[in-house]
């Protein structure tokens, strides 16, 4: 069925109502089914779709003015000029902006419903060592937090476990989906948190030697684990005999560099240990965190290492530093050479993504270089580049159509696609705004 | 080795005060050029804004600097009136004291600490007045104080907003009853408990304000023969309540206790209240507009506890459209920093206008805290409390640039250094390290009692 129409009201005040009334139609009249009822369910589904006249950002190809975007099969089959629309539903885009989905780089989304809750929480195992904990197991599809989410455009995410020296491995996901094979992005990787050898915080009162002689005993600890796994690597491919060992064998996926390490680091001084430790390891790594990144910036570069930083709306690690030491972090180690992807490290709030980037835009990293924080650099990271970060020919069509800069908060996110899905404009946030805006009794 | 630390730590202390940025000037300055955003009154281009001994005297064009005045060229800028938070817990030493369900009798104007580093980043961010509040243990906490953003002082009372009206805090829901109820098996356990601990509080109120009356008739009669009833502090401040000397704050987040506690209030003939946080304000939207002085609000925090999981981010705008004086605090001291990001996000969930979005962190909060008479706007006669912008406030690119207090400027990003502690504690050296993004404060002291997280 053809279907030309401009999907976008003017006013952003009525929009919101609007555009549940109107998706209902949309869907309604694509589908051929009968009336409107109450109640009804707007599912995400899949068809061809073919933007017109868009501003493309295409992030690897510079900005496409008043270009066509073809989505077939769920990948973006052509960008191009006046492409012929047959059997596509064709959605207007004049005065519109298209970018790649947004990635964060590290949340817990899908992994915590209410924060407070412990039995809402599967973030942490116990235990210092469960690397073979998997993220995605425990991704709730239908947390209310995902489609909250994904209308502001950030339609894929790391998510992963917390706590201990390796927590597990964390999944990227892809915010649409009914199970958590069908969300998952095509990466994983395994956490390790990087002992810390600096006084942390309001109650610690170590002194500076006990602190030393912690991080060196978690240190120590760490590197038994390193060589059991190697032990137990070397014995298997000998095709020796081993024991059912999963926290091994997750580790040892690690040392052949199936999987990358991402490595939690925070204090400068622990940034400069963790790349030591690193050296002469042959592995394939992420620095991850990096608050303090900013004042060991040349060493990383050096190291050639890349980093996961944010969120960057937080507040100085040290009361004496500046107090916009946090904003201006990304763009300190990229001018320094260090490739940089963004993460808020939320749950529910992971919509903050775009302004984090803005933020650290605003702050030195530029707008081109904010962009590719949350779009190509992370999908180089997680080796998903050929199918995420930019809008290509032959990527995956996930990503959305903006009125305007989408780090601004007064630009409206028209609508998002993730894998050629169309995706519900809606979630509860909007719905409690539709019922309540004007209710029907007054006091 | 102790040695050379301890000259170090000498050595740092000493230099403390030399790195503050605050100029001792004496509040007279003239910013030229800017686009003066009023709030009251729209927006003006290319326009100066004249300050006298730290009131606006004049607003106007091609305006002339007397001999001596300080000016400040703002062309390509934006001015507004420094941002007000109407709910924080910066400058305190202590945040709660749990002791008892009521504790009306404590103030936060005695644990003021004007060396928090807080202040200097809340003023980077543009802000010059927050409400440091009583944390939420208790349904009757204490009360609050209005602070200026002087900082540099080590002196606490001259943070204090002298003309501020007295407000207290009060908070229903899960904190009081996990505090109280769960914690020490005392009312209040549940929301239905709450409610009586404060119809209890005000009714003991009521009978103490009647034996006083009568002692104090009795002796302008000269027919007194007894000595004096004992002086209670704590029911004398419900009674100031009930009489209207003092604007409640409610913590609050389900419609519900929004909802019993505007019931409770009306019965007692009390108007001054606000509710703060009210993530579901939104579902009793007319009540507020209706009876109260209305909602102090997160822009997006929600899922953080139970109580907040059916919020909206549309919260605000919602509100507004209500009628509803509605401002948005932070309750951290991370979000303060970047308030006018936070009042942005209304135009992206709800569409407000600028001037409503601006409201939300100016002239409303200054109403909710009584002090609008003063500050909250750009007019003449009032208190010159600015902040200058490279870029409209609420533009994701915008970055404050300066900020004055009483016509002082505090902070001037052009001359900002890396240390403005004005306090060094050698036996903290290095300065530790913090992981910090957005700790709510509404359950410090008791939190480490009840929770991992420091949930407000």
């Amino acid at each position: 069925m053809k279907m030309q129409r401009n999907f976008f009201g003017n006013s952003f005040d009525k929009m919101r109502k609007i555009n549940l009334v109107f998706w209902c139609i949309c869907l309604l009249v694509s589908h051929g089914l009968r009336a409107q009822i109450d109640g009804e369910v707007i599912k995400p589904y899949k068809a061809n779709f073919l933007l017109t006249n868009a501003k493309i950002f295409t992030v690897t190809n510079g900005i496409l003015e008043d270009t066509d975007l073809l989505i077939e099969e769920g990948l973006i089959k052509s960008i191009g000029k006046d492409i012929s629309h047959e059997n596509h539903t064709v959605i207007d885009c004049s005065g519109k902006s298209v970018y790649p989905g947004f990635i964060d780089s590290g949340t817990s989304l899908g992994l915590v419903e209410v924060n407070s809750i412990a039995e809402t929480q599967d973030y942490m195992e116990l235990g210092k060592l469960t690397p073979q904990m998997e993220a995605l197991t425990a991704v709730n599809p239908n947390s209310v937090a995902i489609p909250v989410t994904r209308v502001s455009g950030v339609t894929t995410v790391l998510t992963q476990p917390r706590g201990g020296y390796f927590p597990g491995t964390a999944a990227l996901i892809n915010l649409n989906g009914y199970t958590p094979d069908q969300m998952y992005g095509g990466f994983k990787g395994v956490i390790m948190n990087f002992p810390s050898g600096v006084r942390s915080g309001r109650y610690d009162n170590r002194s500076l030697d006990d602190i030393q002689k912690a991080k060196t005993k978690a240190l120590d600890e760490i590197d038994a684990l390193w060589d059991k796994a190697a032990t137990y690597l070397s014995i298997k491919n000998k095709g020796g005999e081993i024991d059912y060992y999963p926290e091994m064998e997750q580790l040892s996926r690690v040392l052949t560099t199936e999987l990358l390490l991402l490595i939690e680091v925070n204090a400068a001084k622990d940034i400069v240990s963790a790349l030591e430790w690193i050296e002469g390891r042959d592995l394939r790594v992420v620095l991850t965190g990096v608050a303090e990144g900013w004042k060991v910036a040349d060493k990383i570069a050096e190291a050639g290492v890349s980093v996961i930083t944010g969120p960057v709306l937080a507040l100085p690690t040290r009361d004496a530093d500046n107090y916009d030491a946090p904003y201006n972090n990304p763009a300190l180690l990229h001018e320094a050479g260090v490739k940089v992807a963004l993460r808020t490290n939320d749950t529910e709030n992971v919509r903050n993504l775009p302004f984090n980037a803005g933020f650290a835009a605003a702050y030195g990293l530029g707008s081109a270089d904010a962009l590719k924080a949350i779009t190509l650099n992370p999908a180089e990271i997680f080796g998903v580049d050929d199918q995420l970060g930019s809008l290509e020919e032959g990527k995956n069509a996930t990503l959305f159509i903006a009125d305007g800069d989408p780090f601004e908060p007064k630009t409206q996110i028209q609508q998002v696609f993730i894998d050629g899905y169309r995706i519900p404009m809606t979630n509860r946030h909007i719905r409690l705004y539709q019922e309540f805006l004007d209710r029907e009794m007054k006091p | 080795m102790k040695m050379k630390k301890l000259l170090l730590a000498g050595l740092l202390i000493w230099l403390a005060p030399q790195v503050n940025a605050q100029d001792k000037n004496s509040g007279d300055v003239l910013i030229k050029n800017a686009t003066v955003i009023t709030i009251t009154n729209g927006t003006l281009e290319n326009t100066d804004v004249m300050v006298r001994k730290g009131i606006i005297t004049e607003i106007g064009t091609d305006l002339k600097a007397p001999k001596n005045t300080h000016t400040v060229d703002a062309s390509d800028k934006f001015l507004m009136p420094g941002i007000i938070d109407a709910h924080s817990h910066l400058a305190l030493e202590v945040i709660n004291e749990s002791s008892s369900p009521i504790t009306a009798e404590v103030k936060m104007g005695d644990v003021i600490d004007p060396f928090d580093i807080s202040i200097y980043r809340a003023l980077a961010g543009g802000v010059t007045i927050s409400h440091a509040m009583h944390g939420s243990a208790n349904v009757i906490g204490g009360q609050n104080v209005t602070l200026k953003h002087r900082y540099g002082t080590r002196d606490p009372k001259k943070l204090i907003m002298e003309e501020a009206p007295r407000t207290i805090k009060f908070a229903l829901g899960e904190n009081p009853t996990r505090v109280h109820g769960r914690g020490k098996n005392l009312q209040p356990r549940s929301r239905m408990g709450v409610e009586a601990v404060i119809r209890n509080g005000f009714e003991e109120a009521l009978q103490y304000k009647a034996v006083w009356e009568k002692w104090n008739k009795e002796k302008q009669n000269k027919e007194v023969n007894s000595p004096p009833p004992t002086y209670n502090s704590r029911l004398q401040t419900l009674v100031d309540i009930l009489d209207g000397k003092i604007i409640i704050h409610c913590h609050s987040y389900r419609a519900d206790e929004i909802y019993m506690l505007i019931q409770v209030c009306r019965s007692f003939g009390i108007d001054k209240i606000v509710f703060t946080h009210a993530n579901e304000g939104f579902k009793v939207a007319p009540e507020l507009a209706k009876y109260t002085m209305g909602a102090s609000v997160f822009a997006d925090w929600w899922a953080y506890k139970f109580e907040v999981y059916y919020s909206t981010a549309y919260n605000a705008a919602i509100l507004t459209k209500n009628g509803v004086v509605t401002s948005i605090n932070s309750d951290s001291d991370e979000l303060i920093r970047h308030l006018y990001h936070e009042a942005a996000k209304t135009q992206r969930y709800g569409g407000l206008s600028e001037e409503e979005a601006l409201a939300l962190i100016t002239i409303n909060p200054a109403k909710q805290l009584g002090i609008d008479k003063w500050v909250g706007s750009i007019e003449v006669g009032k208190q010159a409390d600015l902040v200058i912008f490279d870029n409209h406030p609420l533009s994701i690119y915008a970055i404050p640039q300066m900020t004055l207090v009483d016509g002082v400027r505090y902070f001037d990003r052009d001359n900002d250094q890396a240390d403005q502690r004005l306090k060094i504690d050698p036996k903290r050296f290095p300065d530790p390290f913090r992981l910090s993004t957005g700790e709510h404060k509404c359950m410090h002291d008791v939190d480490m009692l009840f929770t991992k997280n420091y949930q407000n």
